[in-house]
């Protein structure tokens, strides 16, 4: 069994937290006495019934104002897989945290109100996805009962995503029309609208191949601990731990250490008690070299035949997420992976309206900004592009009198 | 992942080391919070794949209500002598000793919410810049919402309206002096996900998490263990059940369930059939809707 990791995207209002509720409640995944605590809320639909959207609005001021601030995370299982839902919120105001709950996930929903169609919001989260790297959307056109289920609303809403969807690239779009409130199509098909003839939205979720397709096979290690217990026994045991971020790494493998470039080869992988003749894309391992090199964390360890681009200068995709705007003039700290360095925004190449996606110069960055930047970093960074590898295309900025997370950026070319 | 033949344990493994690593890696003097529940002690097991055969980089803090089973106890202190890490108790006892609390009054009283004003003073002592714990979000709602590093200002507070963003899996651990960062390695395991964990790593676990006998009470539809830790009047009916403990706290807030669960393979079977949540044995989380938010904004884990 393995885990899809999925976020809800939409306007507010669109159903995004109904829908989550009403696939964990058709899954049986909501337990009794969090049952009754939705059941005895003030919160309920009009009809009376349960307002599913209380599950994943955790936060008092979430319930008072009847909307989602921050991600929720939600956990559940069918026969087939594991699900992680982030329920994010669609406010524009609090973009940094949808791109929180994006970042990790696999594939996004996209919630559309049948009525309303194709919207600024719509335009905008798909954007971000697009630019995240989510490789498969679904578009839900929700709330179908109340345009009467109508097979040409549906059509006519379809055909309008189409057009966004290939001039934002999007690699694999899935279009389900579903009530969330009524239960359409989300885990039982639906049998008001016969004329659809795909899957319930469950239905494609347990069976969507999540293998990571796009993600390099290019080994690459990031090095955050080395292990060195200076025992007697142990004394000479020098262990580099990390979790591979892409590719393999065998027993034997001729690899670099980044950025010194000193070369070794790989005389143990070990795992625990186990000794391993190869790791993978994912795992967190014990790394031994057949010579003393120099190595700490922040490192980076890469198989040799496959170097990564080295730079001080990268053109990088940024999301700006502080109250505070960008400052070009000051200095800000990049984490990439394990490593931490310091970093200049040397240049605003542009801005993305992102409503239109129109692209134009800007003086000015502000919170949930987006656009195109070059980064001058104080050390050379080993990297790949964002669309080869997200682990090792992407890093946060950090700004030191904050200790905030201001940025979110992906590395596109080489400046 | 599904290439390697990586399964979903062994993805929220790695996911779990990785973080350990990081607290490793980026703070001056972390500890590791144990309170001897499965949860803590899955992370000790963690703990273990990531830094062995080196010593654990941060010692285990227990933070001891004095109103334990004694079984929790027993299982601590033989899994320390086994480990050979180091142990630093924070007394609740002691911080009532020194007039720092006040021990609740009533029939419900329970030294849970007292907790945190130890751990805090703990903190403080040791310096700790981080404390790993064995939170999940699927145990509750506003858990749910916790970032995997939690910053919390110098009174340990949580303000959910101004969280970090977490981006892919760089985590931030930059604070200024005597804020602390909360750190949640297994965030994204479910229960069930810990008990299939500990069936298949063989970990052993305190026995009360096992069916057994025992005297207990009936309060508020709940059954609580009869111990001097509890207060009893001429109310209370002593029975003896046949019961196991799903989550492992303070005695005199933590419930138990009758079951028949005698081996961890009954026990992952009653969980998946259970309709009733893990936490929903916790008395402290029933007092009200946001009763998990409040206490995390006074500084609880
Ligand atoms: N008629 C109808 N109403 C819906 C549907 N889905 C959600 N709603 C209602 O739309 C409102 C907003 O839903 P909510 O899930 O909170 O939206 P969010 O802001 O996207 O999370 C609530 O009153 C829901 O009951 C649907 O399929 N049909
Ligand atoms: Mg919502």
């Amino acid at each position: 069994m393995n885990i899809l990791k999925f976020f809800t995207a939409g306007s507010v209002d669109d159903g995004k937290s109904t829908l989550i509720g009403r696939l964990l409640y058709d899954t049986d995944s909501i337990l009794a006495d969090q049952l009754e605590a939705i059941q005895n809320a003030n919160r309920k639909n009009d009809d009376g019934t349960v307002d599913l959207a209380i599950l994943t609005d955790g936060l008092r001021a979430e319930r008072e104002q009847g909307i989602t601030i921050d991600v929720a995370y939600k956990y559940f299982q069918t026969d087939q897989r594991k699900f992680i839902i982030a329920d994010t919120p669609g406010h524009i105001q609090y973009t940094r945290n949808m791109v929180t709950g994006a970042s990790t996930a696999n594939l996004a929903i996209i919630l559309v109100d049948a009525r309303n169609g194709v919207v600024e919001q719509t335009i905008r989260h798909s954007y971000l996805v697009s630019l995240l790297g989510i490789k498969h959307v679904v578009l839900a056109v929700n709330k179908m009962d109340m345009v009467d289920y109508s097979e040409t609303v549906f059509n006519a809403i379809e055909q309008k995503y189409k057009t966004l969807a290939e001039e934002l690239k999007l690699q694999e779009v899935t279009y389900i029309p579903v009530s969330a409130l009524k239960g359409d199509n989300i885990v039982h098909q639906s049998d008001r609208m016969l004329w659809y003839k795909g899957d319930s939205l469950l239905r494609f979720l347990e069976e969507v191949e999540t293998s990571m397709a796009q993600q390099s096979d290019k080994a690459r290690m990031p090095v955050q601990w080395v292990i060195r217990p200076q025992t007697d026994e142990l004394h000479d045991y020098r262990g580099y731990a990390g979790r591979v971020v892409s590719g393999t790494f065998k027993v034997g493998d001729k690899i670099t250490v980044l950025p010194s470039g000193a070369s070794s080869t790989i005389s143990k992988i070990e795992f625990f008690n186990q000794e391993l003749e190869e790791v993978s894309s994912g795992q967190s391992v014990t790394i031994h070299l057949s010579s003393d090199v120099d190595i700490s964390r922040g490192d980076t360890i890469v198989n040799s035949s496959a170097l990564p681009q080295e730079s001080k200068l990268i053109e990088a995709d940024l999301c700006w997420m502080d109250t505070k705007a960008l400052d070009t003039s000051i200095i800000y700290l990049l984490q990439h992976n394990s490593k931490v360095t310091k970093c200049k925004i040397a240049e605003v190449i542009y801005k993305v309206d992102i409503n239109t996606l129109e692209k134009h110069s800007a003086d000015e960055f502000k919170l949930n900004d987006i656009g195109r930047v070059v980064l001058k970093t104080a050390d050379n960074l080993p990297f790949d592009f964002y669309s080869d590898s997200k682990a090792n295309g992407a890093a946060i900025l950090i700004d030191s009198r904050t200790n905030l997370t201001v940025g979110a950026t992906m590395f596109r070319a080489l400046a | 992942m599904s290439k390697y033949n990586f399964d979903y344990l062994d993805e929220l493994e790695a996911e779990a080391i990785h973080i350990l690593r990081e607290v490793a890696g980026q703070f001056e003097k972390p500890a590791l919070l144990f309170s001897g529940g499965k949860d803590s002690i899955t992370l000790v097991r963690l703990a273990e794949k990531a830094f062995r055969p080196g010593k654990f980089p941060f010692p285990l803090v227990h933070i001891d209500t004095g109103h334990n089973f004694e079984e929790t106890i027993e299982y601590r202190d033989r899994m320390v002598a086994r480990l050979g890490e180091r142990l630093i108790v924070g007394s609740v006892q002691a911080s009532i000793d020194a007039g720092k609390v006040v021990e609740q009054k009533g029939k419900n009283a329970s030294r849970n919410a007292l907790q945190t004003v130890t751990l805090l003073d703990t903190i403080e002592q040791h310096q700790f810049d981080a404390c790993i714990g064995g939170a999940r979000r699927d145990e509750e709602k506003a858990r749910a919402k916790e970032r995997i590093f939690s910053v919390r200002d110098e009174f340990g507070q949580w303000d959910p309206k101004r969280q970090r963003p977490e981006l892919w899996n760089i985590y931030n651990g930059k604070i200024h002096k005597g804020e602390n960062v909360r750190v949640f390695p297994i965030s994204n395991w479910t229960e069930l996900d810990v008990w299939n964990y500990i069936r298949r790593e063989k970990i052993e676990l305190p026995s009360i998490y096992f069916a057994h006998e025992r005297e207990v009470i009936t309060r508020n539809g709940q059954l609580m263990a009869a111990s001097s830790y509890v207060n009893m009047d001429e109310e209370d009916v002593v029975e003896r059940k046949k019961v196991r403990f799903r989550t492992v706290g303070d005695i005199s807030c933590t419930a138990a369930i009758e079951s028949d669960a005698f081996l961890i393979d009954d026990i992952i079977d009653e969980i998946s059939r259970s309709k009733i949540s893990e936490r929903g044995a916790r008395m402290d989380d029933k007092v009200s809707e946001a009763a998990m938010e409040d206490r995390k904004k006074g500084g609880y884990f």
